[in-house]
This record gives structure tokens, C-alpha cells and sequence, in this order.
């Protein structure tokens, strides 16, 4: 291995052999990679509770620090003295191993995301270009899930096992049209590198091809997180508070902390995957713009995600597990199908170039065209149906209104 | 060389991962009190006693669930490394990748038809 950046910088300064130089390297590129998700996630939770308290009509935190910033540190100071109780009953090394997977899993994703243009081999300033980036994330992201089903299954409450079966019923179940929506970019851009699909995009981003696949990455990301419309996992109404009901203290704040870095993190990727990263004006020239470029679509994805929090109302576990198996599921097999098929007759007949980093705007046109003509007729096609039966649903209801006030009339 | 960089620094990194989580929980165990006792750390069941056990056998439906998911997940790992060749493909790989994803429709079908899927 050569000893370039970090490790050639560590052993200029002549502290160590070169293995530890290496080493030490690794680790400071390290912190820096786990250093933007630390330092965002605090800003998160008070950008999330700013935004619900103006859905609300509220104003939201307001006196810790300037707007409130610092209202996080004071929550993180009064968790530090919260009172940690492990139940009796607790299966121990599982019930406080649980938070610390919860967190590290969703900060293990950072480590292949691409922050912003660089002109060295990689192409881009990140953690580490994985060859299956892609894989590398639904594998940690499959972490996640585990250690929310390992908390409600060591916790040995009845809540919190309810809330743990729950888990295992949708969070695994929307991993399916998740991981289908994934394989469209993978196919678009033939790799499964985080910067390899960014290149593909520099003519023409994927929502404008896929934009179905990305309403539906979006959706089954945002059941993973586990949160509204989809928080049966931790439904108050029902389960007093799921799987995390036994926990308390900083514990409790890391699941906390998780969740609210987990729907950031699906932002970023949407904006990786999906919207181009870090491409934008002027990325090439100003690096430090593409990180603002990335960062911008991101939250924009974030922001669509607390709207929908606060605003749609929690859905009943029958009818989240309809939604997924009796639609998302053939309708995403049916979207890999199709862009399948499109993509291999234009590219047989020469319509679409097969590598679409090294195309240009006129080339990825044509292609870009049909695609997204056959979203359109896909989400026209569902939007009529849907907009049909709720018709059909009105006019019954109020035909037996009808009928009932005339019963009452002829008394 | 390279790609093997790239890993070290993943390793690295998980290493790592955890101590961001266990910093606040053990600099919580510093500050925080601790003083649990019998009805403390009994279950919390909104204030009434737990009655039995709670790792008992569960409703088979979650385990279906678990069952069809494994089964897609186990073909989608099959099916990436198609859709990176994607652009390579000459027809007949192309048709065996439409035959495989028929085939994982079918099982789909068939657990509808069954009706595993339906929340009962």
C-alpha cells in the first residue's frame, strides 16, 4: 500500500514508522468522516422540532442560545444526569448493547458517501470508495433493524416485544422495495460505487430517469426509520412507547439521536443516489460547494420527511402491511422490469449510450425522455385508480346517508 | 492495493463506530445517580404487575413475514451483480436476469394466492 494523504501527512511529522503512520491516518480520516454526521445531528434535532412546532403553529425552542441552537446541549446536560434503569428481568449485555448498534450503524453509513469533488483517483473526498458501496449500505442499514429487534426482545416486557415483533413485520418487510428502488441507479449508472453513480449523473440526474424509484426509496426509507406515518414500533396510543419503553437516561438519547441522524442520512443518500450529490455549480472549482450542494438536497429530503411527520396520521399495522405487499412490492418489481426493458432495447438500437459518465446532455436525452415518460404513465396509472376508488367510496357513503335519512324521514 | 485501503479504512471505522455511543453513555454513568432498588427495577407495565412470561411463543404470522422477506433478499443480492454488468449484458444474460425476476415474482404470487400476506 502506498502511504498517501493523511498517512504520508502523520509520517512527515515524524512520529512513527510507517504502519503506524498508516494507522494513525486511517483514524483521523476516521474522525473527520464520523465528525460531520456528530456535529449535525445536533443541529438536526433542533431543526426537526423548529419545523413541527411552525406545522403546529408554534414557535418551538427559543431561549437556550441564539434561536434556541443550544437547546440540544441543554437536553444533552439533563440526559447526562437522568437516573440509567436496567430492569431486573433484562437480558443485560443484549439490553445495553442494543442503543450502541442503534448509533453506530447509522454513522457507519457516512463512511461511503461522497462529501465533495477531489481530484485525486477516487474523484471525490469521502471515506472509503467501496467498490459495493451500495451493498455496504443496505448491509449496515440491516443493522439498524437488529438492534431495535434486539432491544424490544432483551428488555422482557410485553410492550417492548410487541413493539420488537412489529419490527420484524415492516421493517424487513419495506427492505424489499427498498433495495428494488436501489438497483435502478446500480443499473443505470453499471456500478455500485457512491462516486461512479454520481459521475453517471453529471448529464442528467436520476430523479429526472427514475423518478419513481425515487418516490419509492423515499417511502420505504421513511418506514425504516420507523417514524410517522410508519411508527408502529414505538406507537404511543398502542404500546405505550415499543421497543424502547425500559430505557432511560443516555441510553434512551442514543436511540433518540439514531433516529433523528437515520432520516437525515436517508436525505443525503436520496441526494447521492438519486440527485446528483455533490454536483452542482461550480463543484469542480470550489469543492467546499459541492459539500453545500450536497448538503442543500439533502435536506430538502429532510424537510419533505418532517412534513410528512407531523402532518399524516399513523396508519394501522394491516394497512401499512397492504401498502407494502399489495403495492409497493409488485409495483417496484414491475418498475425493474420495465427500466430493464426500455434501457436494453435503446441501448441495442443505439438510442441510450451504455456509459453515462462519458456521455454528453444530447446523448442521455432520448433516454431520459422515455423514462420518464413511463413514470409519469406508471404514477398517472396509480394516482386514477386511487383517485377512482376513493370516488367510488364517497358516492357509497353517501348513498347510505341518504338512505338513512330518508328511513328517518318516512318515520 | 487500493481496494484494500479502502476496506482498512471500513475496518477502521468499525472499530470506531461504537465508542461515539458508549462516550455519552459512559460519561453518563459519571454524573448520573444510582440508587435501583426491587420496585425500581421491576417491568414497566404502566403500574400493573407483569403476569407470566414474556419470551413466549408468537403469532406465526410475523415468522411468514420473515420467511418471504428472506427469500427476496436472498435473490436480491443475486440480482446486483446483473444490474452492474447491466450495461455489458448481451441478450441471453439479459433474458435469464427477466426469467430469474419472474421467477421471484412467482413466489410473490404464490404467497399472495396463499394468503400469508394478508394481515390477520
Amino acid at each position: 500500500m502506498d502511504c498517501v494523504g493523511l498517512c504520508e501527512l502523520v509520517n512527515n511529522l515524524g512520529v512513527a514508522n510507517e504502519a503506524t503512520a498508516r494507522f494513525i491516518g486511517l483514524m483521523i480520516g476516521v474522525l473527520l468522516v464520523s465528525g460531520v454526521p456528530l456535529i449535525t445531528v445536533v443541529f438536526l434535532i433542533w431543526a426537526e422540532r423548529k419545523v413541527a412546532a411552525r406545522i403546529q403553529d408554534r414557535i418551538g425552542p427559543n431561549r437556550v442560545g441564539p434561536l434556541g441552537l443550544l437547546q440540544t446541549v441543554a437536553d444533552l446536560l439533563k440526559l447526562l444526569g437522568k437516573e440509567d434503569i436496567t430492569p431486573a428481568a433484562a437480558d443485560r449485555l443484549l439490553y445495553n448493547a442494543a442503543p450502541v448498534i442503534s448509533f453506530a450503524s447509522v454513522v457507519l453509513i457516512w463512511a461511503v458517501i461522497p462529501f465533495m469533488y477531489a481530484a485525486n483517483e477516487t474523484g471525490a473526498r469521502m471515506g472509503a470508495n467501496l467498490e459495493d458501496g451500495v451493498l455496504y449500505f443496505i448491509a449496515i442499514a440491516s443493522l439498524g433493524t437488529l438492534a431495535i429487534m434486539t432491544a424490544g426482545w432483551a428488555s422482557n416486557n410485553k410492550y417492548a416485544l410487541l413493539g420488537a415483533f412489529r419490527v420484524v413485520a415492516l421493517l424487513v418487510s419495506y427492505e424489499i422495495p427498498l433495495v428494488f428502488a436501489l438497483l435502478i441507479p446500480v443499473m443505470l449508472a453499471g456500478s455500485m460505487s457512491m462516486v461512479d453513480i454520481i459521475n453517471a449523473q453529471s448529464h442528467m440526474w436520476f430523479i429526472f430517469m427514475a423518478p419513481l424509484a425515487t418516490i419509492l426509496f423515499f417511502v420505504s426509507s421513511q418506514a425504516e426509520t420507523g417514524r410517522a406515518p410508519f411508527d408502529l414500533i414505538e406507537a404511543e396510543s398502542e404500546l405505550v412507547a415499543g421497543f424502547n419503553i425500559e430505557y432511560s437516561g443516555m441510553k434512551f438519547g442514543m436511540f433518540f439521536a439514531a433516529e433523528f441522524l437515520h432520516v437525515f442520512t436517508n436525505g443525503i443518500l436520496i441526494a447521492v443516489l438519486f440527485m446528483g450529490g455533490f454536483l452542482g455549480v461550480f463543484y469542480q472549482a470550489i469543492p467546499i460547494l459541492g459539500f453545500a450542494w450536497l448538503g442543500l438536497k439533502g435536506s430538502v429530503f429532510y424537510f419533505i420527511s418532517l412534513w410528512m411527520r407531523n402532518t399524516v396520521p399513523r396508519m394501522r399495522i394491516d394497512q401499512v402491511m397492504n401498502f407494502n405487499w399489495f403495492f409497493l412490492v409488485p409495483l417496484s418489481i414491475i418498475n425493474v422490469l420495465l427500466t430493464a426493458l426500455i434501457l436494453k432495447v435503446m441501448q441495442v438500437t443505439g438510442f441510450a449510450p451504455t456509459d453515462l459518465a462519458n456521455s454528453s446532455l444530447i446523448g442521455v436525452l432520448p433516454l431520459t425522455i422515455i423514462l420518464l415518460a413511463k413514470d409519469m404513465v406508471l404514477i398517472g396509472a396509480i394516482l386514477g385508480r386511487v383517485g377512482a376508488e376513493g370516488r367510488e367510496a364517497r358516492l357509497a357513503e353517501r348513498r347510505v346517508n341518504e338512505e338513512l335519512v330518508a328511513a328517518a324521514a318516512g318515520d | 492495493m487500493e481496494v484494500l485501503n479502502q476496506w482498512a479504512f471500513v475496518g477502521v471505522f468499525l472499530l470506531l463506530a461504537p465508542v461515539f455511543p458508549l462516550l455519552p453513555i459512559g460519561a453518563a454513568a459519571l454524573f448520573r445517580p444510582s440508587k435501583p432498588n426491587v420496585l425500581k427495577s421491576q417491568t414497566y407495565e404502566c403500574g400493573v404487575e407483569t403476569v407470566g412470561d414474556t419470551w413466549v411463543q408468537f403469532r406465526v404470522q410475523y415468522y411468514l413475514y420473515g420467511l418471504i422477506f428472506l427469500v427476496f433478499d436472498v435473490e436480491m443480492v443475486l440480482l446486483f451483480p446483473w444490474a452492474v454488468a447491466y450495461n455489458q449484458l448481451d441478450l441471453f444474460a439479459f433474458g435469464a436476469g427477466f426469467l430469474f425476476i419472474f421467477l421471484l415474482a412467482d413466489a410473490l404470487i404464490y404467497a399472495w394466492k396463499k394468503d400469508v400476506l394478508v394481515w390477520k
